[in-house]
């Protein structure tokens, strides 16, 4: 028998004090959420975060939609965990796939506004603008103000704070300059010209008619720079006068160079130093295909990848089957012993275990290679030569994985009943047939949807790749795109979005991303058919 | 079996030369196995720097007493005093002045072994200070007693995350999981199998995301922002979700129906059910998913390297990550050190309920 979910009977007839204190807490809980939620919103909808603001209200609606609309009894248990999941896990996952389609990177890290924003601090001494002798004053707290002599209207005089600037009263024109004025102290001469340094680069004055310190004699009127011009989605450099126009999509120049995307460009071909965020349709995706530098790499490391994980699942699962097997004969002395100090590698931290064994393995130092070394032998390159680089990884998992499959074994030994052993050896079977015919086929089928999971667990083992040498050695043929030769697709994913000499480039790190999640979604499916999950899911429904 | 018992003698001699070759192949696999634990005990207790050695006990040097009157003259004294060339990491020496401990750094190729000023005893010129590292036990003691890297805090701060995760994973999975296990509803499979899929998607590269997100939210609630305990707890948890609300709804599904119906049937609410019957049922199981989920928190690394920034903020593996990833100042022995006691919480917690964890690891597979 199943329960209904919606309007559960049974709980209405027990009204009491027990239901009011429940649903009040329900209640006090869902205004401190949704207090909270708002402040959220409003907060990132101030910053500009749109992206947050609206993943934050989802949830939020999510949440209140179910607590308050009966009929959803069931779903309430599940809300916490959903929510977390989303804020967690579908957000961050929505955002990859959003960043695999821009050019989101080094060099293109903020948004087209934030980028005309910026542009539109800088300023420029205009031909013909108003000039002003200067000189400088400070306050206690260290900070400059300049004095203003207005020579062309005979000398009148301003003095402009940091954010301000307002004529001088109560002295006269053509006087001399006061020591002390609105708390700021005069410089001598001195001290003025080791100051200016520092002044130079400060901007005087309220932000409308920003002054500046222009020359040793000059001050003047700054203006702004960039202009940005909605009509034609161009930049106009006011001081050259030359018009940046943004650049977005795809596609190759005359010379067949890629086109820079989400940049301001001029006519003559320059850049403005900082781009910005620009959708770049599948061009990540299509750098897979067509990129030679991309290409040849992406092939061998998806090869290694593939081949990394079915060689660590079939080495883990064959030596732990086998220590399965051997701790299996009753007649083995310390039996629990040797189990126990079996399991030890699998208790040990993986990040500890690699790095241990990166040490025993060093070619100059390690112990593994002085041992090597003693009996006369030249001790492998483990972390040079490319072969000898993949051996030791695996070597390393190896170490690293097969407890874990010596226990799922051992159970599943335990669990094949005795009986058909003994109606196996009735039939005059040998061992090799027991096992091939009987124990190996009773096994996989118990273990065979862990293999698939360890499989999916090494296509994205990041860990010991990273710990063990970063991916290296470095594939020498991949020119500017960083790759090693141990590296398998996330942790070069992980290379391209956040290292190597050549810049973060995010778009293409998330365009891998999604690639290897439909690969392992993919397997994880087949595992999901494979197990009895579905159907006991199935037909309980 | 057989009647002939001729054959059967034969056997018992085949198999008594088998017993010894399986044992013999399992004392190789124990070695194979612990090799590296001993040369991390090893390396732990050997007072250079080294990450080898040619005995698994290292030679101790010989206590010696110098006397300087400045730090760098026991640089000096100390290349003099004890002759031992090092070849591998920089050293660093951690000497205190008047209760102020300073560091200084030996050159690469010094003679110059970790140097402490025996605690208590005053500064003054032509005292006898200083003694060089005489203890097996003097890289426990420079892991606890180094400023720059707050080894303690790097423990409580693990201790702290892994332990609030667990029981916040624990406690909301298993309500998701009584739901999915109890109630039946339109969409519930397809929820699963979504939980399912979004479960696989790697992380890795979504710490863009993760990253900026918790940074926005830091500049408004600190107390969850980039570089707290927090926030980092909030990015576990929520990554936590999936896998076990899948394990836990195993084991609710291995509980007897007829238990809940016939409390339901009494008057019992939902509610009640799950926390005064179900929860107390399956907790031998849910202490196997807060084991295994404390586990994989307290080790987890790349998360934690990314998320948090300030030493102090720094998990145990990230701290001890940076003992041995710097390039130009590699800590062997102090590594070895830190992992040992950083490997002690899980080695006890697996080798005491190995096999309550073998039923949890196995849950649903071999069952099937």
């Amino acid at each position: 028998m199943t329960f209904a979910s919606s309007g559960d009977t049974r709980r209405n007839t027990a009204f009491g004090l027990g239901l009011i204190l429940r649903l009040g807490a329900v209640y006090l809980g869902l205004i401190v959420v949704d207090a909270l939620a708002l402040f959220l919103i409003y907060a990132f909808v101030l910053d500009g975060v749109w992206e947050l603001a609206i993943t934050v209200a989802l949830i939020t609606l999510m949440i209140n939609v179910i607590y308050l609309r009966r009929g959803l009894y069931a779903q309430r248990w599940i809300a916490p965990a959903l929510a977390l999941m989303c804020l967690m896990v579908v957000f961050p996952m929505v955002y990859t796939v959003y960043v695999s389609f821009t050019n989101y990177g080094d060099g293109n890290l903020l948004t087209k506004q934030q980028v005309i924003n910026l542009l539109a601090q800088d300023t420029y001494l205009p031909e013909g603008g108003e000039v002003f002798g200067w000189d400088l004053y400070q306050n206690d707290a260290g900070d400059y103000a300049l004095w203003l002599t207005d020579e062309a209207e005979g000398d009148a005089y301003f003095f402009a704070t940091l954010g301000a600037m307002a004529p001088v009263t109560g002295v006269a024109a053509g006087a001399d300059l006061p020591e002390r004025y609105q708390g700021y102290r005069r410089l001598s001469r001195g001290e003025s010209l080791r100051a200016s340094g520092a002044a130079q680069d400060l901007v005087f004055g309220a932000d409308s008619s920003p002054i500046g310190i222009a020359s040793r004699r000059q001050a003047g009127e700054f203006a702004q720079r960039y202009v940005y011009q909605p009509d034609e989605d161009a930049v106009l450099d006011r001081e050259s006068g030359a018009l940046f126009c943004a650049t977005y999509g795809v596609g190759k120049d005359e010379s067949g160079a890629q086109q820079k995307t989400g940049q301001f460009v001029s006519d003559a071909g320059d850049t403005l130093r900082t781009g910005f965020i620009a959708g770049v349709g599948f061009q990540n995706y299509l750098r897979f295909l067509t990129s030679p530098a991309i290409g040849g790499p992406l092939a061998r490391i998806f090869l290694w990848t593939v081949g990394f994980a079915l060689a660590s699942v079939v080495s883990t699962f064959t030596l732990g089957l086998l220590f399965a097997l051997l701790l299996q004969n009753s007649r083995i002395p310390f039996r629990k012993a040797f189990r126990t100090l079996l399991i030890v590698p699998y208790a040990i931290p993986a990040l500890i275990s690699v790095a241990i064994w990166k040490g025993m393995l060093n070619p100059n130092l390690g112990v593994i290679s002085n041992a090597i070394a003693a009996f006369g032998l030249e001790p492998p390159p483990f972390f040079i030569d490319p072969g000898w680089a993949k051996f030791g990884i695996l070597l390393i998992n190896l170490w690293l994985g097969y407890p874990y499959f010596m226990l799922v074994c051992s159970g599943a030994l335990a669990a094949i009943p005795a009986d058909m052993y003994e109606a196996a050896e009735v039939d005059g079977a040998n061992w090799r047939q027991k096992f091939f015919g009987l124990t190996l086929p009773m096994l996989l089928v118990a273990v065979g949807p862990l293999l698939i999971a360890s499989f999916t667990y090494n296509f994205n083992n990041f860990v010991i790749v990273e710990a063990y040498d970063e991916g290296g050695p470095p594939m020498v043929e991949a020119g500017t795109i960083p790759a090693g030769h141990t590296d398998i697709l996330i942790s070069w994913a992980f290379r391209l979005a956040f290292g190597g000499g050549r810049g973060a480039d995010f778009g293409l790190a998330s365009a891998i991303t999604i690639v290897i999640f439909l690969l392992v979604a993919a397997v994880t499916l087949m595992q999901f058919r494979l197990t009895k999950g579905w159907e006991e899911t199935s037909q309980n429904v | 079996m057989s009647d002939n018992p001729k054959p059967k003698r034969r056997r018992r001699a085949g198999s008594d030369l088998a017993l010894a070759l399986q044992v013999i192949i399992l004392i190789a696999a124990v070695i194979f196995a612990l090799f590296p634990v001993v040369w991390v005990l090893s390396a732990a207790l050997n007072p250079s720097q080294s990450m080898s050695s040619q005995s698994v006990i290292p030679p101790l040097p010989e206590t010696r007493i110098v006397t300087a009157d400045a730090p760098g003259a026991l640089l000096r004294i100390a290349a003099r005093e004890g002759a031992r060339v090092e070849r591998s990491a920089e050293l660093i020496l951690l000497v205190e002045i008047e209760g102020e401990e300073k560091e200084l750094r030996a050159p690469k190729n010094g003679y110059v072994q970790n140097i402490r000023i025996s605690e208590g005893e005053g500064f003054a010129a032509g005292d006898p200070l200083y003694d060089i590292a005489s203890s097996y036990l003097i890289n426990f003691d420079t892991l606890f007693n180094t400023p720059r890297k707050p080894f303690v805090r790097w423990l409580w701060n693990s201790s702290v995350i892994a332990t609030v995760t667990t029981i916040l994973v624990v406690f909301i999975t298993s309500l998701s999981a009584y739901s999915f296990s109890r109630f039946r509803f339109s969409g519930r499979r397809s929820l699963m199998l979504l939980i399912l899929l979004v479960q696989v998607f790697p992380n890795l590269l979504a710490m863009v995301a993760i990253f900026l997100m918790l940074q926005q939210i830091g500049r408004h609630v600190p107390f969850f922002g980039l570089n707290t305990t927090g926030g980092l707890i909030l990015v576990y948890v929520g990554g936590a979700m999936g896998i076990n609300i899948w394990l836990m709804k195993g084991f609710f599904d291995s509980v007897p129906r007829d238990i809940d119906e016939s409390a339901l049937v009494d008057g019992a609410t939902h509610w009640q059910t799950f926390w005064r019957l179900i929860f107390p049922l399956v907790r031998p199981v849910l202490v196997v998913v807060g084991i295994l989920s404390f586990v994989g928190v307290f080790n987890e690394f790349v998360l934690a390297r990314v998320l948090l920034r300030d030493k102090d903020s720094w998990t145990l593996m990230v701290g001890l990550w940076g003992y041995i990833s710097d390039n130009f100042a590699r800590d062997w022995g102090i590594f070895a050190a830190g992992a040992i006691i950083g490997a002690i919480p899980t080695l006890i917690i697996y080798l005491t309920l190995q096999d309550q964890i073998v039923g949890g690891l196995t849950q649903g597979a071999v069952k099937g």
